[in-house]
């Protein structure tokens, strides 16, 4: 078997230098020393999450805009939105966390979201252009503070909370939310960077290193 | 095992953070760019150790006012009552559910102390040089990038208990700026886990020694 040099890595967590061996539909590899996982065979990856990316844009509009939960007391009632609830906290002089919350379940989820759609729909024709690795990198970051999954749970607590005071009702935003969770969770299942990453055009402009590959390695992934 | 294991450090190759491609940089004092995205190349994260005792440290004394401070007062016709972290936990427990009680204080008072000290823990350990339980301290920070944003849990109960309930003057819920330290904890613990590097457990090189397992 000829030596791909795409192959060829040093483990993220521990730098040990291996070669990730042709993998077996559906398996994965992880580093002998460390244990990290360093990939895995996911079949029909860019076109499986562009499908869920879809349907995760169109939750995201609906967990927006319908209002998450509804409450009634004393013959009142009131309903909030994930945004409205980041509106009240600012208003109510919490600023940063008002921002915070905004930034981890509105702007992060969007941008995960969206990146992630222009990646595949511009990944589809390889050679990728560069901003498709900048973008990478950027969903990459978003993911970090996309903390939809926790505030799901935070959701659940103050309607509890909320229970012995008042009559709440989750709202079709709260379903959106659970859905998009769902979603997004599939969508790191499925979705696989580096077979993205072998398609973007190089920064310095000559194909892939150790010369020795001469341009067919990348095409091979 | 004499023979020293080919980490990328040892053979001169630097492995892009960015886009993960392993390259072999012209000097290795100043390693450029990945020639494949651009990304600024660095053996080891510059000044990891530093950065993320710093951020651990300004944590640490952030937990302490997340803490005491209130992170809601209920106002009704009657009373007014200001309830920290762990009031709030008791509360919800006085109310009959005791599992959201426990995932609570697991989420907002717990995680955030294990992440603190498990950090402390590897920076001690890398320090020193340790050889020890090498695999399992890998695990370990691997364990904490993943838990730590669970701890954000009690600034949404926050953010939505004080949006629903505003039902002046019968009764409403205004934050506290325990929230605010709270969401600052969160913020620096992420950034303390992002800053440190998990290669430098295995520098030390234990395997040649025979220390590790």
């Amino acid at each position: 078997m000829a030596s791909r040099s795409a192959d060829i890595v040093a483990c993220p967590d521990c730098d040990l230098v291996q070669r990730i061996p042709p993998l077996p539909p559906r398996g994965s590899a992880r580093c002998p020393r460390c244990g990290r996982p360093l990939g895995a065979d996911k079949p029909g990856s860019l076109d499986r999450t562009l499908a869920l990316a879809v349907a995760a844009l169109i939750l995201l509009f609906l967990a927006n805009v319908e209002p998450l939960m509804g409450l009634s007391a004393a013959g009142r009632e009131t309903s909030t939105t994930i945004l409205g609830g980041a509106r009240t906290m600012w208003l109510q002089g919490e600023k940063v966390a008002a921002v915070l919350v905004a930034l981890a379940v509105v702007v992060a989820p969007a941008l995960e979201i969206c990146f992630l759609l222009a990646i595949l729909l511009a990944a589809r024709r390889p050679p990728a252009p560069r901003w498709v690795g900048t973008l990478l990198r950027w969903t990459e970051i978003s993911g970090v503070w996309s903390m939809l999954e926790v505030m799901l749970l935070g959701i659940l607590v103050a309607l509890v909370k909320i229970a012995s005071l008042a009559t709440v009702e989750p709202g079709i935003g709260f379903f959106a939310v659970g859905a998009l969770v769902f979603l997004l969770a599939a969508i790191s299942a499925t979705f696989d960077p580096g077979e993205v990453w072998a398609r973007v055009r190089w920064a310095n402009g000559d194909g892939p290193w150790p010369p020795e590959g001469s341009g067919r390695t990348e095409a091979q992934r | 095992m004499s023979r020293a294991l080919p980490t990328g450090a040892r053979v001169g190759l630097v492995s892009c953070e960015a886009c993960g491609l392993l390259s072999r940089p012209a000097s290795p004092e100043n390693p450029g760019s990945c020639p494949r995205c651009g990304e600024v190349l660095a053996f080891r994260r510059r000044d990891a150790i530093q950065r993320t005792w710093a951020l651990v440290i300004a944590a640490s004394i952030l937990y302490l006012p997340a803490n005491i401070l209130p992170v809601m007062t209920t106002t009704t016709l009657r009373s007014t009552a200001a309830d920290t972290i762990l009031s709030g936990v008791l509360r919800l427990y006085a109310t009959g559910s005791w599992v959201l009680a426990l995932i609570v204080l697991v989420a907002s008072v717990m995680i955030p102390l294990v992440k603190l000290a498990a950090l402390a823990y590897l920076l001690v350990t890398v320090q020193r040089g340790s050889i020890r339980r090498m695999r399992e301290r890998a695990r370990l920070y691997r364990l904490l990038k993943a838990i730590g944003r669970w701890s954000m849990l009690d600034v949404f109960v926050a953010t939505f208990v004080v949006a629903l309930i505003q039902l002046r003057p019968l009764m409403s819920v205004t934050p506290g700026n325990g929230v605010l330290f709270f969401a600052a904890v969160v913020i620096l613990t992420i950034f303390a886990a992002d800053s440190f590097d998990p290669r430098l457990i295995w520098d030390s090189g234990g395997e040649e020694r025979g220390g590790d397992d």
